[in-house]
């Protein structure tokens, strides 16, 4: 469709007009631009919704939300185009089979080898390994070796020893949907573990044995310790409600030995309606600081958050300090109890506040278990009621430890927003379906790619330059505080508002830092290889001779000066970025100038734009692409807005 | 300049009390004409330059609201001297920092506004910015919320909102970027004033700076222009900056209007990490000291009481101290790189924070903030060495070549 108008949500004066193309996998939107022909690429599983609004004089408006929180305003000059279009992408948005999804179609041109590579990447056993375990009192079971105990949880699960396959699989008929107690994190110095569960059907007086004795096992498990906790996530009266369905809580009269604690985090509704509540207020025009608190208070976003960390600070103390094990359940255990659980884990162990470790976590806790990736993040049509941002939650939890904890990650913020952009993306085949069985049965393996391979191949790009292995924030456990710390707990605008740049700080100290830290070891570099030369020359300076090779030496090693000089320099460019401030001053041919040159600049920073280049390899970073392209567009601050009208009044 | 001269009409606080001995007006502009254009502005504050935007000639002055009155008194120096700081043909901007109904109300006890028609090359524009009690209520709200010892999210929150603290933040940036691009996009002379000249058009004037002029964003700069802006321009430190937070006995003249102008800088450095050459303790300091201090440096409302106290001989200066090396390196941002630019902060909600280092100080948790900020000086140091090191070898090491190409010739 020829003559669309892209328009910019903070000005309408901002449009930009161009080509609207819809291909299988994207839609893309050219601009007309003679030079720069900037693109914009979306990848049609990222649409959330598609609005279409009522036609106006110049044109039909058609609002695209994405789920990595964009939101594209266009304007289709014909009623019957723009209907063509709402329509085609319902359905394109909407696919019915895994097959229609673009990790089938995507291609990175690896070969075979490479790409099984990628998926050996992470390796589940080799965690567990890792952790300890199996051991004298842990041992892998194969009750579920074809998944016919319980079919969303993995075929190889860790199990105290002493719980024999009987009472794996009677307490199995006691829980929700099968979901047994299993190991989800073992903690080597103490022995503690923090096992994963759904509830129980117990009902209003239901017991069973074999449960009683599954957990007598867990706690059993941990010679250390005479109890366990056994943490259930939801609301009491949730928990409460359940129990007239046949569902319900542990009685500890009936458990020998056991502390029942509730927590409450709410359900995926009631998180789902926050997110959505939160987003208005992200998307509203030129709101007011009151406008802005009173919505993010209203969302209730930061208290749902701040429910989870507390989960996971009692979880991860229960297990450092105490020493005791714990058992974690929710309703059906893979989603409050998936949250809980890899953030406690990412408190204990240092390992998965690295880059490979945060893979391996997400792996373990999410994937393995049964998340069910497909049903909350709306890959395939399915029912609305099902979608809810389990793990957005989870990964806006790590990134409130990353504030607090500056020193204690490999790995820094962009490398979060690129996962949650794959986890909707669909291009890698990691987060496709809902659990084990359905991956291995459409052999996603061979057919798609792994995003960690991905990921890890530019790895240099999520690296957060504070991060130290010997540090002292790198060992151990983090200890976030507890005691009245709201003020802890702080609007992300870095993932929510992410692709209106011109909201974030202008010059980033993470870049800086990397530049500076990439200088120096290329200093490091060059200083050696000078010692080295000068040593050579020191001791041929008797011998006074091959003065042909040095010379060409030295013009090798002016052309790695002049290399590290411009990187040196590579800072002062985002200075540039400043130009880029709104202003809506009437000397607009200048600003115009000002803002091609911020779009150079951004695509060699930005990584969501330097994508351009990848063209040939497939068209991965293409989809994240931003529509503000030079995303200083925006920055037209609403207050400025006011000001304006002022001026013009005035 | 050649448009601007120092005069010393204000020599024994004679003409304006609270204005320095010293101070820079138009060069067509005679002191006979300042002393009754003193009389026409409220306070004797007649209008003189703040800044001077080298770029393209603009200027920034400041002065308080005029004496028109109820029935519209005029003075035709006052439109003179104001009229000289335009170039031909240009126009130029009144910011006022009232609303437009405040102002009206003032025309009552005498003060007033710049009248369109008398003044037919100047467009005025209101920006309102709070003051005095408003500002110091909500700042008493506000260190409450943060010492509030609950555990309920949504409590912080809506108690954060009710201070209206940030909305305060966000008015004033707002109204200095609008200074700002009045003078580096619009091309326009800016007179800033709201009734008495010593507060909220200060704050504007002083933040412009920042956004406009890469050398506030220095120490040294900064210092001056805290001494500019501030100390000479008559800022009642005294009045304002008594009893801080705590006060339960009504200050009347108690007002945050230092720290907010302080906690803006700071948004602007959080959006600009690598454009200042202070950091935040530099920042956090100067606010300590506006309140309590060893030093005589921000004792008395004016130059002219400093100079009947004879603080300056009997007080140390607080720059003096600070300006020692050994203070200077706590003070220095490692991340400085020069910006000559213009930075233009924006003023969104999402961008505007709570400046946690002032007001969650003693609460939150600041050990692990410390260890970054140590680990980004040591990942910059290190760097810094490497160069020197590099730089030196490959010195010696062309010393050595060349010495020994002559040798072989």
């Amino acid at each position: 469709v020829e003559n669309v108008r892209l328009l910019d949500r903070l000005s309408s004066r901002r449009a930009v007009v161009g080509t609207l193309y819809l291909t299988a996998t994207h839609v893309i939107f050219v601009e007309n631009g003679s030079d720069t022909r900037k693109e914009t690429w979306v990848l049609h599983s990222q649409i959330s919704s598609i609005e279409k609004q009522a036609t106006t004089a110049t044109g039909c408006p058609l609002l695209i939300r994405c789920k990595n929180f964009q939101v594209i305003h266009l304007v289709i000059p014909q009623e019957r185009d723009c209907h063509d279009v709402y329509i085609s992408l319902i359905r394109l948005a909407r696919p019915v089979k895994y097959e229609e999804l673009y990790c089938f179609s995507f291609n990175p041109k690896l070969d075979k080898e490479e790409r099984e590579q990628g998926w050996k990447l992470v390796d589940l056993n080799e965690e567990y390994n890792r952790m300890g375990v199996p051991n004298n009192y842990w041992q892998i079971s194969d009750v579920n070796r074809d998944y016919g105990v319980c079919d969303s949880y993995p075929t190889e699960v860790y199990v105290p020893k002493s719980a024999t396959a009987h009472i794996i699989v009677g307490s199995s008929k006691f829980r929700s949907r099968r979901r047994f107690p299993a190991l989800s994190y073992y903690c080597k110095g103490n022995n503690a573990s923090i096992c994963r569960s759904s509830q129980p059907l117990s009902g209003f007086s239901a017991r069973c044995l074999e449960d009683e004795q599954m957990l007598q096992a867990i706690r059993k498990a941990n010679p250390g310790s005479d109890f366990i906790y056994v943490v259930d996530t939801r609301p009491k009266l949730n928990a409460m409600a359940n129990r007239a369905a046949g569902k319900g809580y542990e009685n500890e009269d009936n458990y020998s030995n056991i502390k029942f604690q509730f927590i409450g985090i709410e359900n995926i509704h009631v998180m789902r309606n926050s997110l959505q509540k939160m987003l208005e207020v992200c998307e509203l025009k030129s709101p007011s600081m009151s406008d802005f608190l009173w919505g993010l208070e209203n969302s209730g976003w930061l208290k749902h958050i701040k429910a989870i960390m507390d989960a996971g600070i009692f979880i991860a103390k229960a297990v450092a300090e105490e020493g005791v094990s714990v058992l974690v359940h929710c309703s059906d255990g893979w989603d409050r109890t998936a949250q809980v659980c890899s953030v406690a884990s990412l408190l204990l162990d240092p390992y998965y506040r690295t880059m490979k470790g945060f893979m391996v976590l997400i792996e373990k806790d999410w994937v393995s278990f049964g998340h069910k990736f497909n049903h909350r993040y709306g890959n395939l049509d399915g029912d609305p009621k099902e979608i809810s941002p389990v793990i957005d939650q989870f990964i806006d939890c790590v990134w409130q430890l990353m504030e607090q904890f500056p020193c204690a990650f490999e790995f820094n913020e962009r490398f979060l927003i690129h996962i949650q952009h794959h986890i909707y993306s669909c291009q890698f085949g990691n987060f496709l379906c809902n659990s084990q069985k359905e991956r291995r049965e459409l052999k996603i393996k061979e057919r798609t790619y792994s995003l960690w391979a991905h990921l890890w191949k530019n790895r240099a790009d999520y690296l957060n330059p504070l991060y130290r292995s010997d540090h002292s924030q790198t060992q151990g456990t983090l200890h976030p505080q507890i005691a009245p710390c709201n003020f802890l707990y702080k609007f992300w605008s870095g993932m929510y508002n992410r692709f209106e740049k011109g909201l974030h700080p202008r010059q980033s100290v993470t870049d800086y830092l990397m530049a500076v830290k990439e200088e120096t070891q290329q200093l490091e570099e060059e200083l050696e290889v000078l010692q080295e030369r000068l040593a050579n020359l020191q001791k041929s300076k008797s011998g006074n001779n091959k003065v042909k090779s040095k010379q060409q030496d030295r013009s090798k090693q002016f052309g790695l000066y002049t290399s590290n000089n411009s990187l040196a320099n590579t800072p002062q460019e985002y200075s540039n970025d400043l130009k880029s401030f709104p202003s809506r001053s009437p000397s607009q041919g200048d600003e115009d100038s000002a803002l091609i040159l911020t779009q150079d600049n951004l695509k060699s920073s930005d990584p969501d734009l330097s994508a351009n280049s990848d063209q040939e390899s497939g068209v991965e970073d293409l989809s994240c692409r931003s529509p503000s392209g030079g995303g200083c567009l925006p920055s037209e601050d609403s207050g400025k807005d006011s000001d304006e009208a002022v001026f013009l009044a005035g | 300049t050649n448009e601007w001269r120092l005069s010393c009409v204000n020599k024994e606080f004679s003409v304006c009390p609270s204005y320095p001995p010293v101070v820079i007006v138009p060069k067509s502009i005679d002191d006979e004409a300042l002393r009754k254009v003193a009389l026409f502005r409220h306070g004797g504050r007649f209008p003189v330059l703040s800044y001077y935007h080298k770029k393209n000639g603009m200027a920034m002055m400041r002065s308080s609201q005029p004496l028109t009155g109820t029935n519209g008194r005029r003075c035709k120096e006052d439109e003179k001297l104001i009229n000289a700081t335009l170039c031909s043909g240009r126009r130029g901007f009144v910011i006022d920092t009232r609303p437009l109904t405040v102002a009206q109300q003032a025309r009552a006890k005498g003060g007033g506004f710049e009248q369109e028609v008398h003044y037919p090359q100047w467009r005025r524009i209101h920006k309102y910015i709070e003051r005095f009690h408003i500002l110091q209520e909500s700042f008493i709200k506000l260190v409450e919320a943060c010492n509030d010892q609950s555990h309920n999210m949504d409590r912080w929150l809506s108690k954060l909102e009710a201070s209206n603290w940030l909305t305060h933040i966000k008015e004033l940036l707002t109204a200095a970027c609008l200074a700002a691009q009045c003078i580096d996009r619009e091309g326009a002379s800016v007179l800033v004033h709201g009734s008495e000249g010593t507060d909220s058009t200060l704050q504007v004037t002083s933040l412009a700076q920042i956004i406009l002029d890469p050398r506030c964003r220095t120490i040294h700069g900064f210092e001056a222009l805290v001494v500019r802006e501030w100390l000479q321009a008559g800022h009642p430190f005294q009045q304002r900056c008594a009893q801080s937070a705590y006060s339960n006995s009504k200050q009347k003249w108690e007002a945050p209007v230092f720290l907010l102008f302080l906690e803006c800088v700071w948004q602007i450095h959080r959006q600009f990490p690598c454009s200042f050459e202070f950091n935040e303790q530099f920042l956090i300091m100067l606010f300590e000291h506006a309140y309590a201090s060893q030093f005589g440096t921000f004792l008395g409302n004016n130059e002219n009481e400093r100079a009947k106290l004879k603080l300056p001989q009997k007080t140390m200066s607080l720059w003096s101290w600070v300006n020692r090396p050994e203070e200077l390196s706590r003070f220095q941002n490692p991340l400085y790189e020069a910006n000559s630019l213009v930075i233009w902060p924006s003023v969104a909600p999402q961008s505007l924070q709570l400046w946690e280092g002032v007001f969650l100080r003693w609460n939150r948790p600041s050990k692990f903030l410390e260890e970054a900020e140590e680990e980004r000086i040591n990942i910059i140091k290190y760097n810094k060495e490497l160069q020197a090191r590099v730089n030196m070898l490959r010195r010696q090491l062309a010393e050595m070549e060349t010495g020994e190409e002559v040798q072989e010739e």
